[in-house]
């Protein structure tokens, strides 16, 4: 046994001003360890600590009496402005235990770009990420705002802020765009507005909100993204509101159902409808709910459909070939029991349905090695969750070095 | 096998710690608690987060009356965890355990104190 006196180097304690390479350094040691280097890797759903910037936000609102009145927030800084999410309901950081959980506030010493790009250049590098598609961390509550006009402007202003102030300085990151739900007409001019900006390669509705997706009054707005071949994104987030979860009393009760419970329902809208039928080109996306309410979802609804088929007539399949044809990202991924987890990938046709995300900086983030790990994955499934199902959806470029990589395989 | 060292046993006070990183690159937490030394490697069995370098923070228990009614959740007096900074998963400082899922433990080297250093054994 050999002996060494001479003092080792030595790791910190991580806190909420710890550099994230430092924080991602196993990240990075992942991804050294499996040459996640030869993979195309697309994070399809990442987010931009925005609470920093949010007074640079509100300088895109384009009507001058809210812009106004926003300054009058937050002691004239116009911090938090007119969001209606909860500050004192926001446990994500577990009592301080996941530092990064409650905010990202290391230093950061390139001022040429805007803090949110710097951010996402180092969670890229750790992860080796190819392009991370982001959404604004605070507008995922913005659906309930009990103002529709404001839940627009913010909308507004929040795209023009990503379109003109972030988008520019960097070509991997690529974001997919509020759409003012709650009303119509202000989703479709959003769409019409901001079409064929530079890295926008989506759009995106906020599922906690009490919409029916499948009212009349979005058909024009489907039919849009549909020729325009651009996905639609519904992306799940905390309701602590609803007269059921305000039943549960810890976060872990209320995070762990609430993420699905409006996708569940939104899904079901979706398909039982027949949305599927009448936009069949439609790409469809179900954000940030997991995976192990899927398999439970196409069989319960698999179940009554068979009983009461006059109710579907749209319908021509089972309601789960439906959703086995739709998009859905992986994280969080629920893996302590890898046969469901396994069963649930084969329901889902994971191999060209499923892509990768990571959530990154939300506290309960996914790394590239999760998928990389997976005993039962074959490398075409891989691959394809890992970056190139995403390349579809999105309509991103793959670069040439990793088409030989596949062809090699 | 290779004997590491980590500090001398002055530099890690009592609730105190080191982390370091040997010549093969492996990560080891060093934790003295009440005069013990414990010893883990740096890697959660979750999704190898940095789980040393995470907070060292009191477990928590459900306190009852005795009609097994709650009187809240508290701090578990004498417990210390260390929680995984990316998860949150948490794990005895003695033991390695995970409180909630005893199979699930942190991978652990043995430490020995000598001459005035601490010493871990890593293969």
């Amino acid at each position: 046994m050999t002996t060494s006196r001479v003092k080792p180097p030595e790791l910190s304690v991580i806190t909420d001003v710890t550099d994230s390479y430092e924080i991602l350094a196993r990240a990075t040691r992942q991804a050294a360890e499996r040459g996640l280097d030869k993979y195309f890797i697309v994070d399809a759903d990442s987010h931009i600590g925005d609470g920093l910037a949010w007074a640079e936000v509100l300088k895109f609102v384009e009507n001058e009496t809210v812009r106004d009145a926003a300054m009058f927030f937050g002691g004239g800084t116009g911090r938090s402005a007119f969001l209606n999410d909860t500050p004192g309901l926001q446990h994500q950081h577990a009592g301080g235990r996941i530092p990064h959980g409650a905010h990202l506030r290391e230093p950061i010493a390139d001022k040429s770009v805007p803090r949110e790009v710097a951010l996402s250049r180092k969670a890229m590098d750790c992860m080796g990420l190819d392009y991370q598609i982001f959404f604004p961390s605070a507008l995922l509550f913005l659906g309930m705002h009990p103002q529709r006009e404001i839940e627009a402007e913010l909308a507004t202003a929040y795209n023009r802020w990503i379109v003109e102030h972030v988008l520019p300085h960097e070509p991997r990151m690529k974001a997919m765009l509020y759409l003012p739900y709650n009303t119509p007409d202000a989703a479709e001019a959003t769409v019409k507005r901001f079409l064929g900006a530079p890295g926008v390669v989506g759009f995106l509705v906020t599922s906690t909100r009490y919409q029916p997706v499948h009212a009349n009054e979005y058909m024009r707005l489907y039919r849009m993204l549909e020729e325009a071949d651009m996905p639609i994104g519904f992306h799940a987030h905390h309701n602590w509101h609803n007269e059921y979860t305000r039943h549960l009393n810890r976060f872990l009760s209320m995070h762990a159902i609430s993420f699905v419970m409006s996708n569940v329902v939104h899904l079901t809208n979706w398909v039982i409808n027949g949305l599927p039928v009448r936009f069949p080109k439609l790409k469809v996306m179900w954000i940030e709910s997991g995976l192990a309410w899927l398999p439970f979802l196409m069989q319960r609804l698999d179940h009554e459909y068979l009983m009461r088929v006059s109710e579907a007539p749209l319908l021509k399949r089972l309601p789960s070939e439906y959703i086995g044809e739709m998009f859905y990202t992986m994280q969080p991924m629920e893996a302590t029991n890898l046969k469901l987890l396994e069963g649930t990938f084969e329901a889902i046709r994971a191999d060209t349905q499923l892509l990768y995300a990571s959530d990154w900086p939300h506290w309960d983030f996914d790394v590239p090695a999760k998928v990389f790990d997976l005993p039962f994955l074959d490398e075409r499934a891989r691959r394809n969750i890992l970056g190139l199902n995403a390349a579809r959806v999105f309509n991103l470029p793959v670069p040439a070095r990793y088409q030989q990589s596949v062809a090699a395989e | 096998m290779k004997e590491i060292f980590v500090a001398h046993e002055h530099e890690i006070s009592d609730g105190g710690r080191k982390i370091v990183i040997d010549d093969d690159n492996i990560e080891i937490g060093v934790f003295r608690v009440d005069g013990a030394f414990y010893a883990w490697r740096n890697d959660c069995p979750h999704q190898g987060g940095p789980v040393c370098q995470g907070k060292l923070m009191q477990g928590t228990e459900e306190r009852l009356d005795a009609d097994r009614r709650s009187l809240g959740i508290h701090y578990r007096a004498g417990s210390l965890n260390i929680v995984c900074p990316w998860h949150g998963f948490e794990f005895d400082v003695r033991t390695g355990r995970h409180f909630g899922h005893a199979k699930m433990r942190l991978a652990s080297y043995p430490v020995t104190v000598r001459d005035g250093g601490v010493y871990v054994v890593a293969k």
